[in-house]
């Protein structure tokens, strides 16, 4: 009998081995929606498939009555498009903070506490402060993400940069490079990967501080729609919604990683994974 | 005149006094080894020399003129490992030296001058055997392929010193010796100033003009950092007719 840490499964066999938790946990489902139904057919908490299809008709292929728009289509849009901006930003401001504050020892001396001390400080507890500076728009949920994700996305560059061998550092140097080159030929370069590496790792905090910004003041977006019609129990609808964005959160990441991939084949060698 | 004159030199961290009464004297085109046990001060001697560290004490002295405490272009360095940069190709990398000197805001060369650092770079490149990886990146090179790009980096800046940090220690045997001719080639070529760390004496004899073993003189076993490394021995070679390390500095790597 072989050891359990050296039966690698491969072919057919992996393939059925990661479906399978997801057959299972759709079985489960099937089976319990089917008992409670059974018992009360106008049940809420857990819809029949049919009750899901109808739902996921009304709210993904119809135009909405009120609103002129497919519902579902609109909060995706507006959610991405806070998501995005909020991400995009994060990255340039992570950027520039990390590359500086793990460069130049003095300017560490100087941000280093209180990039620390920010970070410690829960950004959902800060949410009141930014709608009440902000507005209830755009703009504090897009700040409540940034604020949500900079901190540690700094912290972690920072570290990224400052573990750059010294021997490449004095290299350079020794090859006339100034403060300046050092920044923008040696430790940018090196810093990208790992910034996008960072940004997968943040995708998961960033919806959550999207879907709470949603939820609290919003009047469209994924995460509103949610906390709206869950004063309905409308959980035909919550669960695809849920679903939907676990989707899309899955093909960022997935996305992101093949760009890191494809754009910086320096950092992953062949066969080094 | 003198390309290095170290003259009571101490280095000291805190209490823990690494280097003590070091005096040097190397001459202008000298292969000096510098070989001594674990912990004897052999890397603290280097990164002085480079400019990352300054003496606690005494003077030092490059080619009459005080040592700058930075690193900088007239001390060319090739570390064991990271001596070359992973994200750019051989040729980017030789050529960032290049780039730095002619483009100091933007540390990038375009149109003519980029062709003619180019056609520099493919040169040197060929002078130390690299002329068919010019766009290869590091991780793709052997061991001794990725030092020779450290080598060729360093050389075309024309520095006056080479400093060499165990450069063939993690290498095989018989790229080891490959090298030993690349650097002796080199090193006669460009009438450098070489100083050259090793852990491995016979490299040491085969290749240095002066060999310099550094180790504590003094030792007090209740408090290890009271003392530090010095100059213990200081041979002289006639090259090649003088390449066996004498016993006594046998006996002390082996103990190394």
């Amino acid at each position: 009998m072989r050891r359990l840490l050296n039966v690698k499964p491969r072919g057919g066999v992996l393939l059925f081995l990661s479906v399978l938790p997801f057959l299972a946990l759709a079985l489960v489902y099937v089976m319990a929606s089917e008992a409670r139904h059974a018992i009360n057919p106008s049940d809420k908490i857990l819809p029949t498939l049919e009750a899901f299809a109808r739902a996921i008709n009304i709210m993904a292929l119809q135009v909405d009555q009120q609103r002129g728009e497919i519902l579902l289509w609109m909060d995706t849009q507006a959610s991405l498009f806070r998501l995005g901006v909020a991400l995009g930003l994060s990255m340039l401001i992570t950027l520039v903070l990390g590359l500086l504050l793990g460069l130049l020892p003095a300017l560490r001396a100087l941000a280093g506490p209180i990039v620390t001390a920010i970070a410690m400080a829960p950004p959902i507890a800060l949410l009141p402060i930014l709608f009440i500076l902000l507005g209830l728009g755009e703009t504090a949920k897009i700040a409540l993400i940034m604020i949500g994700v900079i901190p540690c996305m700094v912290r972690d560059l920072t570290a990224h940069v400052r573990s750059i061998p010294e021997e490449l550092l004095i290299k350079a140097q020794t090859l006339g490079a100034n403060t300046w080159h050092i920044l923008t030929r040696i430790a940018l370069p090196q810093s990208l990967p790992r910034l996008i590496d960072i940004l997968r790792l943040q995708l998961g905090p960033a919806w959550v501080f999207l879907i709470a910004a949603e939820a609290i003041a919003s009047d469209v977006g994924l995460g509103y729609r949610i906390f709206l019609v869950r004063r309905y129990l409308s959980m035909d609808i919550i669960l695809p919604y849920v679903v939907w964005i676990a989707l899309l959160a899955v093909t960022l990441d997935f996305l992101l990683a093949q760009v890191n991939r494809s754009a910086f084949g320096w950092a992953h060698p062949k066969g080094a994974r | 005149m003198d390309a290095l004159k170290l003259t009571q030199v101490w280095v000291e961290y805190g209490s823990k006094i690494v280097l003590e009464r070091v005096n040097l004297a190397v001459s202008p085109g000298s292969f000096v080894s510098i070989v001594g046990p674990s912990g004897a001060g052999k890397t603290t001697l280097l990164r002085l020399l480079l400019g990352q560290e300054a003496p606690t004490r005494g003077k030092a002295m490059l080619f009459g003129e005080k040592l700058r405490d930075e690193p900088g272009p007239d001390r060319g360095v090739v570390f064991q490992r990271y001596s070359i940069f992973p994200h750019m190709n051989v040729r980017e990398n030789v050529l960032f030296g290049l780039e730095c000197k002619g483009s100091p805001v933007f540390g990038h060369l375009g149109g003519k001058k980029r062709r003619a650092a180019l056609d520099e770079v493919d040169a040197m490149l060929a002078s130390v055997g690299l002329k068919d990886a010019r766009k290869l990146y590091p991780a793709q090179l052997s061991g001794g392929m990725q030092q020779r790009v450290a080598i060729a980096q360093a050389l075309i800046m024309k520095p006056k010193v080479l400093l060499l940090d165990e450069p063939f220690g993690a290498l095989d045997p018989g790229v080891r010796a490959d090298m030993h001719v690349l650097i002796t080639d080199i090193w006669r070529t460009n009438g450098l100033t070489i100083f050259m760390v090793t852990h491995d004496i016979k490299e040491a004899f085969a290749l240095g003009t002066r060999v310099i073993a550094l180790d504590k003189a003094r030792h007090d076993a209740q408090a290890p950092n009271r003392y530090g490394a010095t100059i213990v021995y200081d041979v002289k070679l006639d090259r090649k007719a003088n390449a066996v390390p004498p016993p006594e500095i046998e006996a002390m790597a082996a103990g190394a």
